[in-house]
């Protein structure tokens, strides 16, 4: 397994802050290489094939049931938490198979945020903590910085910052969310997985939330599932359409959107169903 | 959009886990620890059945299946039967469910489709507090309460206006076949009742008010609709109530009289299995006589076993068909 | 219209029903009644040396069951060390590891156990403990009442693991955690409430046990020591003491009986109201 050096020799050049420096090598983070996903007998993925670029943002779209939440838990195997499931295919994490590495170091790598915020029945530093403690980091020093910068990321600082101690419960929807993206965040994962995160959330908390977005795709690949059109049009670098379990098609989002190849992925964008 | 925060370096280790940390990681220990702990459920109960069939043996060697049907029980002579206390332990349960079975319906009615909701939940809690009620403390207070107030109120009533039945015959001393079958039958109303009210409860609104919009009474609609409806539920939890009658121990061996009789009069003294097991296991002495116990416990165990397998398909199926 | 039958019918409705909530009054009016006697008559003999003595030779009045409630603590602690981890543990595997067939076969296991009358279990714990052993003692009793701890410890734990939602393991094991960390560390303090509460319910409905430590336990007018002796428990000591003739022992039985259902119910009302106050928090 790489050393740490080796690791980040591999990654493209980050510009320095406010340099204006382009990004140069359009680096592939993830890549899926004909995934087939099967729930039992029935076939969910049919052959899907996309390459994820780094610090970019793409996004998933599609009508309900098409898979793009299924493909998007193979990426850190979540699908393995449900029984009868089987995939084939590649799937690629910087080169390597991840479906052959380690569960949780995967998953350290891959983070997820889900639809409906889940925070544990802890403080909201246990929360952020947690996945820092689960992964082996003891100092205390180190872990609250590693709060602190994660919920500064995730633009909830200002507002907990006093009351750090408090129940997670105690926040509000939107914020609640926001502590799921800083929890993700505070393991640093070089891929972050967002299924749908602002469906439950109002217009207000879901602005704040694509801002945040904004700001951390420098430091982490952001892919995101969304039945909202216009948020992906806003925020993503690279959109795939998926239809019934099938990718469609899958290109820069002016493309998707404007000038889109296929005949469905018109239909679906100009609203004829969906 | 520029980046407003600069990239630190990382803290995670990035190298998966090594074994040791896949160890301390702990879902091979978990998992192993668990299912140990679920097995050993099973080998606990294996070797309930085990210990009570090696242990009954000297006595199923001597006595064969005899010993259901034969009344004697002779220490001295080495002469065991089981038919008395069968008989008590059935008599006592049987007569136990005539009394609470009514009874308990009826209060599992009150609660679950008159009583308002609040004052329903306190009962029912209060009623949970008496199924809760250590069995030595019934037994405490039959002796000592229910027992003279038998003698005193009830029995005199039941001699004047039925004494001429067979089962009120005979002298009453206190320790008895009925004041066994009383307390008994307090002690497991609860069980139905809370039981009962659930299942009652669990009878699907729709089928009340469709009752009620064709006119009948609210008593008619609980009689004739829902109580049908949660008849199999209700059966069960008969069931389970006789179950924990025939198991009772403490109670009964305390107002029953400990002589092994039988006979029609319930006036009489009596024993049961589970009180003959109490009253005799510790001084038992003799390979044979306590093999002979041992076996009675035997016979009560595939007793409650097949009461209770029957009553869990029952209250299974009920709130099963309704969730 | 035929008002005859109408009337009938109404009078039909309002003695049936005022009868159902007569057999209830009937049942309040006998719980009413035991706690109230229980608690006039008990608490009459209750003094402070009928708490901190043991009991006086045969013949002499006076004298207190200290060494029965100490016992009961002593036994009740050891079944707790058996019964609840075995118990938790299979419950863990039940709501989180198992397959479905496996987990049928444990279930109706479990539910046999618990159907297990306690005198039954007495016997067993006397053929695997006393027998071998050649005399009576703690270690029986507390594995007596230990294995009838097990049954409602897997339910309770099964039950309230289950309870809670899918999203926090996923939430967890998100993050990187293992199956196991997630259920130590996510699941089971989110149900530690419901936990908490069925442990302490199972503890009282042992509490009160008499038939299993009669001839596991048996009883000890004196202070036992180690566990390799027989105790004195409560409910064995109201037992004897209700059946013996002194009266004075009576007495003793009644506030003996006071105790043990005092402490009894006390655990049995904490710990509904701890229930109580979980799930109020949790639909929050």
């Amino acid at each position: 397994m790489a050393t740490f050096r080796q690791q980040l020799a591999k990654e493209p050049a980050i510009a320095a802050e406010g340099s204006g420096v382009q990004k140069t090598a359009l680096a592939v983070k993830l890549q899926a290489e004909n995934l087939n996903f099967y729930y039992g007998k029935f076939q969910a993925l049919h052959g899907i094939s996309l390459s994820i670029v780094t610090y970019k943002i793409t996004a998933f779209i599609g009508p309900s049931g098409c898979g793009k939440s299924t493909f998007l838990r193979t990426m850190n195997r979540m699908n393995e938490t449900v029984r009868n499931t089987r995939v084939e295919g590649k799937l690629l994490l910087d080169g390597q198979d991840l479906r052959e590495m380690d569960v949780t170091f995967v998953r350290r790598r891959v983070g997820m945020v889900f639809q409906k915020s889940n925070p544990f029945p802890k403080t909201i530093f246990d929360n952020v903590a947690y996945g820092l403690r689960v992964n082996g980091v003891r100092s205390r020093p180190v872990i609250e910085a590693a709060v602190e910068r994660s919920l500064r990321r995730a633009a909830l600082w200002d507002e907990v910052k006093d009351k750090l101690r408090k129940p997670a419960s105690a926040l509000s929807g939107g914020q609640q969310q926001r502590l799921c993206i800083a929890r993700a965040l505070a393991v640093e994962p070089e891929v972050l997985l967002l299924d749908e995160p602002c469906s439950a959330l109002d217009p207000i908390a879901t602005l704040k939330i694509e801002e945040l977005l904004f700001q951390i795709k420098d430091i982490t690949t952001i892919v995101i599932v969304t039945h909202n059109m216009q948020q992906a049009a806003r925020l993503a670098d690279y959109t795939g359409f998926f239809l019934m379990g099938k990718l469609i098609e899958f290109d820069d989002t002016r493309k998707i959107f404007q000038n889109p190849s296929k005949k469905e992925t018109e239909d679906y964008v100009t609203g004829r169903f969906g | 959009m520029a980046t407003s925060f600069p990239v630190e370096p990382r803290v995670i280790v990035r190298s998966p886990r090594t074994f040791i940390e896949r160890l301390r990681g702990g879902d091979q220990i978990a998992l192993l620890t668990t299912l140990v702990c679920a097995v050993t459920i099973i080998v606990v109960v294996a070797l309930i059945v085990v210990e009570l069939w090696m242990n009954s043996q000297p006595a199923i060697k001597a006595f064969g299946w005899h010993f259901l049907t034969s009344s004697t029980w002779d220490p001295n002579a080495e002469k065991f039967g089981a038919l008395p206390f069968i008989y008590g332990t059935c008599l006592t349960s049987a007569l136990a469910l005539l009394i609470a079975i009514p009874l308990g319906i009826a209060a599992a009615i009150f609660l679950a489709e008159m009583a308002p909701p609040q004052l329903s939940n306190l009962l029912t809690f209060l009623i949970e507090l008496l199924a809760a009620v250590p069995s030595v403390i019934y037994g405490l207070l039959g002796i000592f309460v229910l027992v003279p107030l038998i003698r005193d109120c009830l029995v005199p009533v039941l001699v004047k206006f039925f004494g001429y039945l067979p089962i009120f015959q005979g002298d009453f001393y206190g320790v008895s076949f009925l004041s066994a079958s009383l307390v008994l039958s307090v002690m497991v109303a609860p069980f139905i009742i809370s039981v009962s009210r659930e299942v009652l409860l669990a009878v699907p609104v729709e089928q009340r008010e469709a009752a009620l919009a064709v006119g009948a009474t609210k008593w008619e609609a609980t009689w004739q609709i829902v109580l049908p409806n949660a008849s199999t539920g209700i059966i069960g939890s008969v069931f389970l109530a006789l179950a924990r009658a025939l198991g009772e121990t403490m109670a009964v061996t305390m107002v029953i009289g400990n002589t092994p009789k039988i006979t029609a009069s319930l006036f009489s003294p009596g024993y049961s299995i589970a009180a003959v097991i109490a009253n005799e296991f510790a001084e038992a002495s003799g390979r044979l006589y306590v093999s002979s116990l041992i076996f009675l416990g035997l016979v009560l165990f595939g007793l409650t076993i097949v009461i209770n397998a029957v009553a869990r398909i029952l209250v299974l199926t009920t709130t099963q068909r309704s969730a | 219209m035929d008002l005859g039958v109408s009337r009938r019918r109404k009078i039909v409705n309002v003695v049936m029903l005022s009868l159902s909530g007569v057999c209830t009054a009937l049942v309040m009016g006998v719980l009413f009644f035991i706690l109230g006697y229980l608690f006039w008559h008990g608490a009459k003999s209750l003094n402070w040396n009928f708490l901190t003595q043991v009991p006086k030779p045969s013949g002499q009045t006076g004298g207190g069951v200290a060494n029965a409630i100490a016992g009961s603590a002593k036994v009740l602690l050891l079944a707790t060390c058996i019964g609840v981890p075995i118990g938790f543990l299979a419950g863990v595997y039940l709501a989180e590891y198992s397959g479905k067939t496996f987990a049928f076969t444990i279930r109706y296991v479990v539910d046999l156990l618990n159907g297990v009358p306690s005198i039954v279990i007495g016997i067993v714990a006397y053929a695997l403990v006393v027998r071998p052993m050649g005399h009576y003692s703690a270690l029986a009793g507390g594995v007596a009442l230990g294995i009838m701890m097990i049954p409602i410890a897997v339910r309770t734990t099964e039950e309230f693991l289950r309870s809670v939602p899918n999203s926090m393991r996923e939430g967890a094991m998100a993050l990187g955690a293992t199956r196991a960390r997630t259920i130590f560390t996510v699941v089971a303090p989110a149900a530690i409430s419901g936990l908490i509460s069925g442990m302490m319910l199972n503890l009282a409905r042992v509490a009160g046990e008499t038939a299993p430590l009669l001839f596991t336990a048996l009883g000890n007018m004196f202070w036992s020591r180690g566990w390799l002796q027989p105790i004195a428990t409560l409910p064995v000591t109201i037992y004897n003491y209700a059946i013996a003739p002194e009266e004075d022992l009576h007495q003793q039985a009644w506030a003996a009986g006071f105790v043990l259902l005092f402490l009894v119910l006390g655990i049995n009302v904490t710990a509904r109201m701890i229930i109580a106050r979980g799930s109020a928090s949790a639909r929050r």
